[in-house]
């Protein structure tokens, strides 16, 4: 079905504001029509969300098509973040990771932010993949349109704020707020938002986000679950530790299958508001216990060359972390260590976090807590570190699901991973 | 020969070689390694993967279910389209995802060689198509297999 345009909408398709805009309406009414969109509505959040913050060398044609845009003048209409920087000098490397990465892979990142600057990012801080955090000064309202790109962010805004956002992608998210408007589909419907699989949780401990998250979205791909039974470990409120958790589980979700909106019985807003009703008449049922969490995990496969390696690094921060997290996580290192008759982590580890959120913390007595740790704190994206041959031969550990499944790290839960760097190393 | 009818998403003629992952094709993690490190067959570099895993994928006719993953997926395909590192066609046997459909999309608009992308072909489909068979796609989403 043919898209219904307003006046304005069809005169730059018909390339009234040039021929590069005319092709931005185009790729949006194309991608609409796909979807079976019947008209476009207007971007109603102040700010957008890149994911491309990263100026890799493969990624020039994206590079040529952003110099397409700005030499027409074609730029966002709102301010944007973005996602995290690719390199960190506060980051363990050596010389010959340090000359990969500047002089071969990263070499178009100085352009690359010039680009970004000129096409309307926040500010030179704004680089994270959890823009919505208080901290960074990019949280949408309930309701809002948004025009992001970013996996676990848009699957945090959509389910934990409320928002409306389809899972686009790059390019396609940076279009949607240069046009102003993006097409009616998906996630931005009431009948796109109800739950298509109810997952009923049956675990006898707290089930661990990262663990859950991956089940659900290995299981459901990119439909809309419904998840009951965890109001046990999380209540009713969306407190810090909460959005922290569902942060980390959305992230799985979104990384191991395609989930762009999940409710939590009882607790995330649509799910308070509408109860079961939210769910499909239709919707299947998948049924998490223990062991199924315990056979999910044991389903990761091991990327190194040698399993039984001694780990050389270690991330804990993907999405990044909160400033609950790193509040925790740093008491968590600190007393670990004393009980183990250590001073320093003894595997190099980096917990990352948005450079708002870094700055913040460094404020707090906590840092200097961590940086007694030996714990390094940065606002690196640990996926970029890992996404090159040098890294990819190390045997690298993380909590995170979603770096797991982009890079040859292991994966370990939280629990583990604190044991792992606050013990002698093997 | 076997023939299906699916909807073309960006219409377009292709024969190629089919290469079939009957799960979810994770764009980013398949294709980083190759448009990196300058892999001209674009062998798949996603480990959860097994059907794929390691072969290459430039030329072939990929079919799939949908894609899945991070949502870099739609440029990564795009940068695959422009560097002459992505399959002849893709062929989906569900409703498209949204960041493949940019993908197909952003490569039909800004660029002048559009890759034929066809959906809706049905489960049959996959469970019909094998990694080897000769496949021919045509403007109006028929998609055959020999």
């Amino acid at each position: 079905m043919a898209m219904q345009l307003t006046a304005e909408q069809q005169a730059l398709l018909n390339g009234e504001k040039g021929e590069v805009m005319a092709k931005v309406m185009k790729t949006l009414v194309m991608y609409g029509e796909t979807f079976g969109a019947e008209k476009m509505v207007p971007v109603t959040s102040d700010k957008g969300h890149l994911v491309t913050s990263f100026g890799l060398k493969m990624m020039t044609p994206v590079f040529d098509l952003m110099d397409q845009l700005l030499n027409a003048g074609v730029v966002s209409k709102q301010k944007f973040s973005v996602d995290p920087k690719p390199f960190d000098p506060n980051v363990p490397s050596d010389f010959l990771k340090n000359f990969v990465f500047k002089k071969f892979m990263y070499s178009k990142q100085d352009s690359y932010n010039e680009q970004l600057r000129k096409m309307g990012l926040l500010n030179d801080d704004a680089y994270t993949c959890a823009c919505y955090l208080d901290e960074v000064g990019n949280t949408p309202k309930k309701g809002d349109i948004l025009s992001w790109a970013e996996s676990s962010a848009v699957a945090y805004a959509n389910s934990v704020i409320g928002a409306r956002c389809n899972r686009n992608s790059g390019i396609i998210e940076m279009m949607g707020s240069i046009a102003g408007f993006v097409p009616y589909f998906g996630l931005l419907t009431d009948e796109g938002r109800k739950a298509t699989w109810v997952v009923e949780v049956k675990c006898k401990k707290k089930p661990e986000a990262q663990i859950l998250g991956s089940a659900i979205g290995m299981k459901v791909m990119e439909d809309v679950p419904y998840v009951k039974g965890m109001n046990e470990w999380l209540g009713t409120e969306l407190n810090a530790d909460n959005k922290a958790y569902l942060k980390d589980f959305g992230a799985a979700c979104a990384s191991n299958g395609a989930v762009g909106l999940f409710h939590i019985a009882g607790l995330t807003p649509e799910a308070v508001e509408m109860g079961d009703s939210i769910v499909d008449e239709n919707a299947q049922v998948y049924v998490i216990d223990d062991a199924e969490l315990e056979r999910v995990k044991k389903s990761y496969p091991v990327m190194w060359k040698n399993p039984d390696a001694t780990p050389k690094l270690c991330f804990v921060g993907c999405p990044h972390m909160t400033m609950a997290q790193l509040k925790e996580w740093t008491n968590d290192v600190y007393e670990g260590l004393k009980k183990n008759g250590l001073k320093k982590v003894s595997i190099p580890t980096v917990f990352t976090a948005p450079p708002a959120v870094c700055d913040e913390f460094k404020k707090t007595a906590d840092y200097a807590k961590l940086q007694s740790t030996g714990v390094v704190l940065s606002y690196i994206c640990p996926l970029m570190y890992m996404n090159n041959p040098l890294a990819k031969k190390m045997p690298v550990i993380t909590n995170s699901n979603k770096l797991r499944t982009y890079t040859t790290s292991r994966y370990y839960t939280s629990e583990e991973i604190l044991d792992i760097i606050t013990k002698e190393a093997k | 020969m076997k023939t299906f009818k699916g909807r073309p998403v960006v219409p377009g003629k292709a024969t190629a070689t089919a290469l079939v992952s009957h799960g979810g094709f994770n764009t980013l993690a398949s294709f980083q390694g190759a448009l990196q490190f300058g892999d001209k067959q674009a062998k798949c570099g996603d480990q959860n993967n097994t059907d794929i895993y390691e072969k290459p994928m430039v030329g072939t006719a990929l079919c799939l279910p949908q894609t899945i993953g991070s949502t870099t997926g739609g440029l990564v395909l795009y940068c695959a389209k422009v560097m002459e590192r992505c399959p002849a066609c893709m062929l989906f046997s569900e409703h498209i995802d949204s960041l493949a459909a940019a993908g197909a999309i952003i490569g039909s608009v800004w660029t002048d060689t559009p890759m034929p992308t066809v959906d809706c072909l049905g489960e049959e489909f996959l469970n019909t198509v094998k990694t080897g068979d000769k496949i021919t796609v045509y403007e109006d989403g028929t998609v055959t297999i020999e």
